[in-house]
């Protein structure tokens, strides 16, 4: 499907290539229809659009220099990672450059005694933990993808994974960004001390989705590695009851090092496709982990033992080797592809909710799912209310995209309305920049406009990503009617 | 609207038409905080207030004015805290002052900074809008991240209203231990610990000796205890607590406090930096308190070569004016200030000249 950007350009092919043939050796520059089709999209699939061209910078000056060259003829310009990002923030703009950053994949310094990375941003999540490893260290944050996803797009999307509710986010892992304005001019965010002076910028760039600066070089926090890890498996006759076990776990005083859960579809996707070994009689499970010494994790485990029985759990499995408990969370980590695998093309919605309302968030959805007349699988960072409800369709079957996104819209709006938000980890790119009108006023909408301007006063960088046009909130609440998106107070 | 945000909005407005300046001031404990900055006085001590706060999400929201004392005892009787330990600087301290402030205690390199802990902000911005960004989940990726761009931007960027946060259960064990050590080791020392599963919550060497301060489960507590050695010190919560608030001698009395006293934030294994008066050392290295009458040009090149920047923490105004407070920004992250300042108070109204004379 075409996404409509209303944020277009009048640029000038002719004169963009011929700058980039200065700038660029030919196989670093791709032109021709073939070579940029494989560009078209992101990890969302459902939108794409065919860049103008697409550049591969392999040094910081031609990074600096194609910059310089695009700012000069307006000609936007589109960074890009691994492109594994479920919301299309790496999709291409059709007047646009997208500049990919994947030579940048060196590890350019592990440092045991500082406990720091610095790696380029076309480096692997995954390889930074297994080169730290050797040194007893690892980079904490771990989304689902961080086989394949990199560092540069994790800083952009303020990427989370399952252990974020005790280790962080991106933005609690990154001590400096270097990077470049979309003038060209090279720009350090944060320093190698635990702050920087003026404003926090490193905050603003961490979550930014590539609207503000192209990013060349990060440097990470690596955290020793627990001695040993334990995860508790919780099974539940009732969602419900799995989600009130959250609460009551965080209200015993536990932060546990992850705390995750599926319902009984995600469960049934999973098990024919990971082996986990998961029961699949029950209508949820929670996967509540512990780290630390292993006096402390013995202690930990008969605490949460003891919560989750209170809580109704039917029954209590708890791993008992590395690989039993690898082999627990690959079930968790795996559960896109494994819904992939039962449905022709799934949508993934990120909202998060504050953790009280995750029952009635669930009952919601299986509401909605009856409405819409599709397949819903639920997957959950439970410790922090982030939702993963995974939606089935047909691309092939008219109409049931439509149908799909207008249950995801309703999922997400309800998220707000619940004192939660569109998105926790997955960013807005393209997919969710029409419903952030439901989840922020006019007003606000403009001060973002605002602070994208001072960093891009040409609007040049990711155009028409992330923050709605204040013409595309105004349709959108034509649409869907003022009273489904008034933003509503969010605390 | 509720009649005090109606007030303030109306003081916002006449100042910018009148090309006035606003100074944002909560309980003024951080007075001495900054550049002085002109501008009458807008008190935020009457928006006072936790709007709610329900443990198990780990969440409080509270108005800017209300006091920091009684946010941390309201916490506390749910067995949680602001585990980043802000400094108050006196009675009066606001939760608003905290964040615009962005200062953080002992724990700050264990834990993270203020900064790491605000979810989200409610603020009038210089044209008198009422904004609201971030919320009350952990996770929130919509929109730019205002709320952490707020902590410690001194109030430069807007009037902030209510803050919503991230709290923490308090550890179940804690100990703190002493080691005499000179400066050389203890920087070695703490730098290898950090790469160990160790629950070290806090640490300060000065003069000599090194106080580690343990905190985390009963069980990692002990075991660490073993592990590292070092003389029990019992009853350390003043000790703790002199260091936070800065009333240690080393920070306090008649005798010192004539002397400027630099903030140093640099790489945690950067080498002693020799200065000449004395040092205290905190967050593992990554903070360097140094007391001396050397010049900010020479202190400011000793930072920068630690990895980090420096900041005349406490010194005589005149000092302060003449030398900056604040490290100077490249030219290209100066233009992104001015320009964020345009963004959000585009008539100069809020705390002008607090953090860089130009704006």
């Amino acid at each position: 499907m075409a996404f409509a950007n209303d944020v277009r350009f009048a640029v000038n092919r002719s004169a963009t290539l011929e700058r980039l043939r200065e700038i660029l050796p030919p196989p670093l520059l791709l032109v021709e229809e073939e070579e940029l089709r494989p560009y078209e999209c992101d990890g969302l699939t459902a939108y794409r659009a065919l860049p103008m061209f697409v550049v591969l910078p392999e040094t910081e000056s031609q990074v600096a220099d194609i910059l310089r060259a695009c700012y000069a003829l307006g000609t936007p310009v589109v960074p890009r990672g691994a492109a594994t990002g479920l919301s299309g923030g790496a999709m291409p703009h059709e007047d646009g450059v997208v500049m990919s950053l994947a030579k940048f994949k060196k590890i350019l310094r592990i440092d045991p005694v500082s406990r720091t990375a610095i790696v380029q941003p076309g480096v692997r999540n995954l390889a930074v933990s297994e080169a730290a490893a050797p040194h007893g260290l690892y980079y904490a944050p771990d989304p689902s993808s961080q086989i394949a996803c990199t560092i540069g797009g994790n800083v952009a999307e303020n990427s989370g994974g399952v252990h974020c509710l005790k280790y962080g986010l991106t933005v609690h892992n990154v001590l400096k960004v270097r990077g470049f304005t979309i003038e060209g001019e090279a720009v350090e965010f944060g320093a190698d001390a635990l702050d920087a002076a003026g404003l926090d910028l490193l905050a603003l760039i961490n979550g930014s989705e590539g609207l503000l600066a192209v990013i060349t070089e990060v440097t990470v926090k690596l955290t020793p590695k627990p001695e040993l890890a334990q995860v508790v498996l919780a099974y539940f006759d009732d969602v419900q009851k799995a989600g009130n076990a959250v609460a009551d776990v965080i209200a015993a005083g536990i932060i546990p090092g992850g705390l995750e859960m599926m319902d009984k579809p995600a469960t049934h996707a999973v098990e024919p496709y990971v082996k986990a070994g998961y029961d699949l009689d029950a209508e949820a499970v929670l996967l509540c982990e512990s780290d630390g010494t292993p006096i402390e994790v013995a202690e930990e485990i008969e605490r949460m033992k003891a919560v989750l029985e209170k809580s109704g759990a039917t029954s209590l499995v708890v791993s008992q080797s590395e690989a039993e408990r690898l082999r627990f969370w690959a079930g968790r980590k795996a559960a896109f592809p494994a819904v992939g695998r039962i449905t022709p093309d799934y949508l993934c919605m990120d909202g998060t909710i504050p953790r009280k309302r995750l029952a009635e968030m669930l009952e919601a959805i299986a509401d909605l799912g009856a409405k819409y007349g599709l397949r819903c699988a639920n997957v959950f960072h439970a410790g922090d209310g982030n939702l993963h409800p995974l939606i089935m369709y047909d691309a092939n079957q008219p109409g049931e995209l439509e149908r799909a996104t207008a249950f995801g819209g309703e999922i997400l709006e309800l998220s707000v309305k619940l004192g939660g938000t569109v998105t926790g980890e997955h960013g807005v790119g393209v997919e969710k920049i029409d419903v952030m009108a439901a989840q922020f006023t006019p007003a606000e909408i403009a001060a973002f406009h605002r602070l994208k301007a001072a960093f891009d006063g040409k609007g040049l960088l990711n155009p028409g990503k992330g923050i709605p046009t204040l013409a595309r909130c105004r349709e959108y609440t034509q649409t869907r009617g003022a009273a489904a998106v008034t933003p509503p107070p969010r605390f | 609207m509720d009649a005090q945000l109606k007030e303030w909005i109306g003081r916002i407005h006449d100042a910018a038409k009148a090309g006035q300046q606003l100074r944002i001031r909560g309980g003024g404990s951080k007075d001495f905080y900054g550049l002085p900055s002109a501008g009458d006085i807008l008190d935020t001590t009457s928006w006072c207030g936790i709007v709610s706060y329900e443990p198990t999400e780990l969440v409080v929201v509270a108005r800017a004015g209300t006091p920091l004392a009684e946010l941390e005892a309201t916490l506390r009787e749910k067995g949680q805290c602001l585990p980043f330990e802000p400094p108050h600087f006196g009675g009066g301290a606001t939760v608003g002052g905290m964040v615009a402030a962005g200062l953080s205690g002992p724990r700050r390199s264990a834990v993270g900074a203020v900064r790491d802990y605000v979810l989200g902000v409610k603020m009038l911005d210089g044209n008198g809008e009422l904004l609201a960004f971030g919320g009350q989940v952990m996770k929130n990726v919509a929109g730019y991240d205002v709320p952490r761009l707020m902590a410690g931007s001194l109030g430069t960027l807007g009037l902030m209203t209510e803050l919503s946060l991230k709290v923490l259960p308090l550890p179940p064990a804690g100990m703190t231990l002493r080691f005499a050590m000179g400066e050389t080791d203890a920087l070695k020392k703490l730098n290898a610990w950090g790469g160990q599963p160790l629950p070290i919550a806090a640490s300060v060497w000065h003069d000599g000796a090194l106080t580690l301060r343990l905190a985390g489960a009963v069980a990692a507590v002990r075991a660490a205890r073993q592990a590292l050695g070092g003389e029990e010190v019992a009853d350390a919560g003043a000790f703790w607590q002199s260091i936070r608030e800065q009333t240690h001698p080393y920070f306090a009395g008649e005798k010192v406090s004539a002397t400027p006293l630099w903030r140093l934030s640099v790489a945690s294994v950067a080498p002693p930096i020799c200065c000449s008066g004395p040092t205290l050392i905190e967050w593992g290295g990554a903070l360097r308190w140094l007391r001396g009458d050397q010049g900010a040009e020479q202190v400011r090149n000793l930072a920068a070569s630690a990895g980090g920047h420096a900041t005349l923490f406490r010194g005589e105004a005149a000092l302060k004016t003449a030398a900056g407070v604040f490290q100077p920004l490249s030219p290209v992250l100066a233009k992104i200030h001015r320009n964020l300042k345009q963004a959000f108070d585009p008539a100069g109204v809020f705390n002008r000249g607090r953090m860089y004379p130009e704006f």
